[in-house]
């Protein structure tokens, strides 16, 4: 059933569907966030109890969904990594590392903004916020372990381990607040029941959901890129590559 | 439009500082891991080249050598 | 005095190359900061009360394990034994070397510090005294840190032995360093304890270079 993914355990190939992702990922990704963000900001109602600043919520509720995403997509490359023994999957896992980093500090980032006019503290040890700040945590020891090694091959193992190891956070994210009493509010979106959110609130944050995995997808098919060439520097094809690079800058 | 006016608009009924804050170093974040990922895709590019060169000039140096031996 | 400016420009762009070696302690520094809410108790009260303690205790650790490098690279190409038996005061060599260090280790502590204040609950008050008593103590802790760093430099199994040579050491400055921050959080002056640091600081400023350029020769023979 996956025989159409064999072809990308190659480096070249995985390079060549990188150049052509690459385009519509930030043709979506600007296009999605332009949309969901002005709506967001200017069009959708104010929200009954909190008023403007609800609107974080475009930002917080995307990037927070997409920080537990991109490590679950992280865990499924080292995976793939690990079984059948792919580099180009522990490279991927590499590549989305530090965008999935980013989207963690930002859901940290826009609760505590959120959360100081709201509930009156930047910051709260609750449940879902501390792991959370796990997650982040786990983000950036896996960038560092696979940043330890000189030898990538062993690097993207060990990182890869690392990433698997930590995947038991999400579910634990997720759950927190069911599982414990938390200052968090419930979800957002459910897959199963009507959201508790109204439509014309819904729409504009789907659509930023939308922008912000597009926006990810584009970061790792660069940085994917940049990982191929660091690790295939001496293949001809690299080496026509940065030729026709120089010659387009000239 | 939910806003009056464009000056009701940034000040977000009184949120404006958290919203704003929120949005601008989410962009800004978004937009340096953006740049900072080209420019490593440009520094390595050119260490390739670097590379390619480097090994030119020493294959030519040992080309050098025999002939002059 | 150019060769002088010349170490100091070379530790500092090895430094920089090292990126991974200067992230990590500031991780494990926020890390070891998380655990104390964790551990002990969220309560807003009790992390005000406990966090001055926290975040000095948490530094001292964090700069434990990052004070190795400071003259582990240089012994291991060679770089060291040069220095030495060249014509340059170590003296000044060391010093110059602990000065790079403490840019690039403490610097960032000091610009990560408003989030650990964040994170312990500590008021407005308490973070000032917090910054003064790191910026006064920092350099201390790198300094007098050198010394020992510099008498366990050739050994295999340095690490733990450093953090048990320079905690005796380093405690009347936690001390002081934790009294000020608790004086400022009861809203009384705390003039006295930023003195004592800055005596201490002093006294070692003058004194440390000499004593570091003589442990060198003690371990390095």
């Amino acid at each position: 059933m996956w025989k159409w993914l064999h072809p990308y355990a190659k480096t070249e190939r995985a390079y060549q569907l990188c150049l052509t992702l690459q385009p519509w990922f930030w043709a979506g990704a600007l296009l999605c966030l332009s949309i969901g963000t002005v709506w967001g900001l200017a069009f959708a109602p104010q929200d009954y109890q909190q008023g403007d600043s609800f609107r974080i919520i475009y930002i917080h509720v995307p990037s927070a969904i997409l920080s537990m995403g991109t490590y679950v997509a992280m865990a499924i490359a080292a995976l793939v990594g690990m079984v059948w023994q792919w580099r180009t999957a522990y490279m991927s896992m590499i590549a989305m590392a530090p965008i999935g980093a980013v989207m963690t500090f930002i859901a940290l980032f826009t609760g505590a903004a959120w959360g100081k006019p709201m509930w009156g503290a930047w910051w709260v040890w609750d449940a879902r916020l501390t792991s959370e700040l796990i997650l982040l945590f786990l983000y950036m020891g896996v960038i560092a372990l696979y940043g330890a090694f000189e030898d990538k091959q062993q690097a993207g193992k060990a990182a890869g381990v690392m990433a698997l190891v930590g995947v038991v956070n999400i579910p634990i994210i997720h759950y927190s607040v069911e599982w414990w009493n938390t200052l968090h509010q419930g979800a957002t979106i459910s897959k199963f029941d009507n959201p508790s959110i109204a439509p014309e609130m819904l729409w504009p944050l789907l659509i930023n959901l939308l922008g912000f995995a597009l926006f990810i997808g584009a970061v790792t098919t660069v940085r994917l890129r940049n990982e191929i060439v660091l690790r295939e520097l001496h293949r001809p094809w690299v080496q026509a590559l940065a030729q026709q690079h120089i010659e387009g800058k000239r | 439009m939910q806003f009056e006016s464009f000056s009701d608009f940034i000040n977000m009924g009184g949120y404006a500082f958290y919203v704003w804050l929120s949005f601008g170093v989410t962009f800004l974040s978004m937009g340096i891991i953006a740049v900072q990922s080209y420019l490593k895709q440009s520094s390595l590019l050119k260490a390739v080249i670097v590379e390619q060169e480097r090994k030119a000039r020493i294959k030519k140096a040992r080309q050098e050598n025999t002939h002059a031996q | 005095m150019s060769l002088y400016a010349g170490i100091f420009k070379r530790d500092l762009h090895i430094a920089f190359k090292q990126k991974a070696e200067l992230v990590q302690p500031l991780m494990f520094l926020l890390m070891v900061v998380t655990l104390f809410p964790l551990g002990v108790s969220p309560a807003p009260e009790t992390l005000q009360r406990i966090g001055p303690g926290v975040i000095w205790i948490a530094a001292i650790l964090s700069s434990l394990l990052a004070m190795e490098r400071l003259f582990r690279d240089d012994f291991q190409d060679g770089a060291l034994e040069q220095y030495m038996l060249s014509g340059m005061a170590l003296p000044a060599v060391s010093a110059v070397k602990v000065a790079v260090h403490w840019l690039v280790s403490f610097v960032p502590l000091l610009i990560l510090s408003p989030l650990l204040a964040m994170f312990l609950n500590l008021t407005y008050d308490m973070y000032i005294a917090l910054m003064l008593t790191l910026l006064l103590g920092s350099p201390l802790l790198s300094l007098v840190g050198a010394i020992a760093v510099g008498l366990t430099v050739g050994l295999q199994k340095g690490g733990v032995l450093l953090a048990l040579l320079l905690i005796p050491v380093f405690i009347p400055l936690l001390i002081f360093a934790t009294s000020a921050v608790d004086s400022a959080a009861l809203q009384l002056p705390y003039q006295s304890q930023l003195a004592i640091i800055a005596a201490m600081l002093l006294l070692a400023a003058a004194l440390a270079p000499f004593a570091i350029a003589y442990s060198l020769k003690v371990s390095q023979n």
